[in-house]
């Protein structure tokens, strides 16, 4: 076994491990946690995939930004306003039977599709092609999402505002 | 730290029948040791520095009786907290409470690993340093908002909500601030930065583009006041409101895990600021005791002597009410940040 293999999959099993946490704990700040884990586990295979600057990102939006906000909220609604939040399991046969049919026919392509392989990427910097390519081939996107993602906040804003008197 | 293990497993050595990952895993685990104990001596020093300064300053003399001009006081703390039982309240959640101070310590730790304490000799040298250690101390508000939780306590949760709110406010203008910088050099990288500031201290970023520069330093050693909780920020842990904020339900070991985080803390956000801004492990006098082991010197001394400026504004200034925290970072860091990214922008095109 090689430093690679072993360090997916210990990456891989924290992952795993995290998000079955994450989808069967009752107690929802449990499943934050395990989230958080996940996350961990998805950022470190990035950087195994030399994509440094992408697990960074995903790390600091996702850990310092989603996660935070999620706790917040459920932390204020279930210790401060006394609102009890659990998660329970709801029509338990139906969901067994989808799940189960999904996982097959994804099972089963997995194991038809016939996969390339890719040598593996050598670690190399990366954010400086990333900002080229935002400012250059990818500009309108990029605007376009600036502007979605501001008309958004500008929208939070105006709910949170109190009514004027 | 790979080119070293790299350089291991071409060799032809004693460890050439030894299996590369255990080789790897245990170089890793001896590394992260290395600054764990460093992070402890780290505390040692600060904690005791903070006394004496603290003393000084109010005409006192501070800890005298153990060691000579009292030395000894803080290893005989740590000894103590190491004995002293721990206790759990009866309903907490158990599993958070204690993950909680280790989250902590460990986000203080990747953060430590990342800062550039020499030209010669890298920890670890990343092409994103700078974005790395903003995202890696993200993680310390997670774990403050779970040991506020976990430990079934209305001062620990209000606590852990504060210093939440608190820290993503301050976020935003000490990214900013270092994106000035950033800007010019137009790299993540802690090397890059530094090798972008050789030379006598007027190279320093601090001095350039006068006086935006210094703005921006300013703004991101406020901010980063506030991102360790640090007086007039110390609102999370606020004695007279809030017993100790999250720590309230804390005791022996855990504790002293906190407070080994916060003063590791400490010496990142200085670290960050002395490395974007005061000329990293460049000497401030040209080539005068420049480069190898002397960057160690003058990094350390520079992250240091803003933990004494932190020290001194911890004894000076009163804490500040919980509306003014969010005036200062949302209506006044945030606006002027923008402001010197724009005028640094303008300049650089012009």
């Amino acid at each position: 076994m090689t430093t690679f293999d072993f360090t997916f999959y210990a990456f891989s099993i924290l992952t795993l491990l995290s998000a079955s946490v994450m989808v069967f704990s009752k107690n929802l700040i449990h499943c934050a946690v395990g989230l958080l884990f996940a996350f961990f586990g998805i950022a470190g295979i990035y950087v195994l995939l030399a994509a440094d600057f992408l697990a960074a990102v995903q790390v600091l939006i996702y850990v310092g930004g989603i996660l935070v906000l999620l706790l917040f909220g459920v932390m204020l609604s279930q210790r401060i306003a006394g609102v009890n939040i659990e998660t329970g399991t709801l029509q338990f046969i139906p969901a067994l039977l989808v799940c189960g049919v999904v996982f097959a026919i994804l099972t089963h392509l997995a194991l038809k599709t016939r996969w390339s392989l890719m040598p593996l990427a050598e670690m190399a910097p990366t954010s400086r092609t990333i900002g080229n390519l935002l400012m250059t081939e990818y500009l309108l996107p990029f605007e376009i999402i600036s502007i979605l993602l501001l008309a958004a906040l500008v929208g939070a804003a105006f709910m949170a505002r109190r009514e004027a008197r | 730290m790979q080119e070293l293990i790299a350089s291991i497993l071409a060799g032809e050595n004693f460890l050439s029948d030894v299996p590369p990952v255990l080789i790897t895993v245990v170089f890793m685990s001896a590394a992260g040791l290395l600054f764990a104990s460093l992070a402890a001596i780290n505390a040692l020093i600060a904690v005791y520095l903070e006394r004496k300064v603290s003393a000084h300053m109010q005409d006192r003399l501070g800890p005298m009786e153990v060691g000579p001009h009292g030395t000894l006081q803080t290893l005989a703390d740590a000894v103590k907290l190491l004995l002293k039982e721990d206790i759990v309240p009866q309903n907490a959640d158990r599993f958070l409470h204690t993950l909680a101070p280790f989250l902590v310590f460990a986000a203080a730790i990747g953060a430590l690993v990342a800062l550039p304490y020499s030209s010669a000799f890298l920890f670890a040298n990343f092409d994103i340093g700078v974005l790395f250690v903003i995202s890696i101390t993200s993680l310390t508000v997670i774990a403050i908002i779970i040991a506020g939780w976990a430990s079934n306590n209305k001062w620990s949760l209000l606590g852990g909500m504060r210093s939440a709110a608190q820290i993503v406010s301050y976020e935003i203008p000490t990214a900013l601030a270092l994106l000035v910088i950033i800007m010019q050099v137009g790299s993540l990288n802690f090397q890059q930065i530094a090798t972008a500031q050789t030379g006598w201290f007027w190279h320093w970023h601090v001095f350039q583009f006068f006086p935006f520069n210094l703005i921006a330093f300013l703004i991101f050693f406020v901010a980063s006041l506030a991102e360790v909780n640090r007086t007039p920020f110390d609102l999370p842990e606020a004695e007279s409101e809030l017993v100790a904020g999250f720590m309230t339900e804390y005791s022996g070991f855990k504790w002293a895990v906190f407070m080994l985080s916060e003063y590791a803390n400490m010496i990142v956000v200085t670290g960050v600021g002395a490395a974007v801004f005061l000329g990293a492990h460049q000497s401030p006098f040209g080539n005068f005791m420049n480069g190898g082991v002397w960057g160690v010197f003058w990094f350390v001394g520079k992250a240091y002597g803003l933990v004494l400026v932190q020290i001194w504004l911890r004894w000076t200034l009163p804490r500040l009410r919980v509306d003014q925290l969010m005036y200062t970072s949302w209506k006044v860091l945030t606006p002027f940040a923008f402001a010197c990214i724009f005028a640094v922008g303008l300049w650089m095109i012009l």
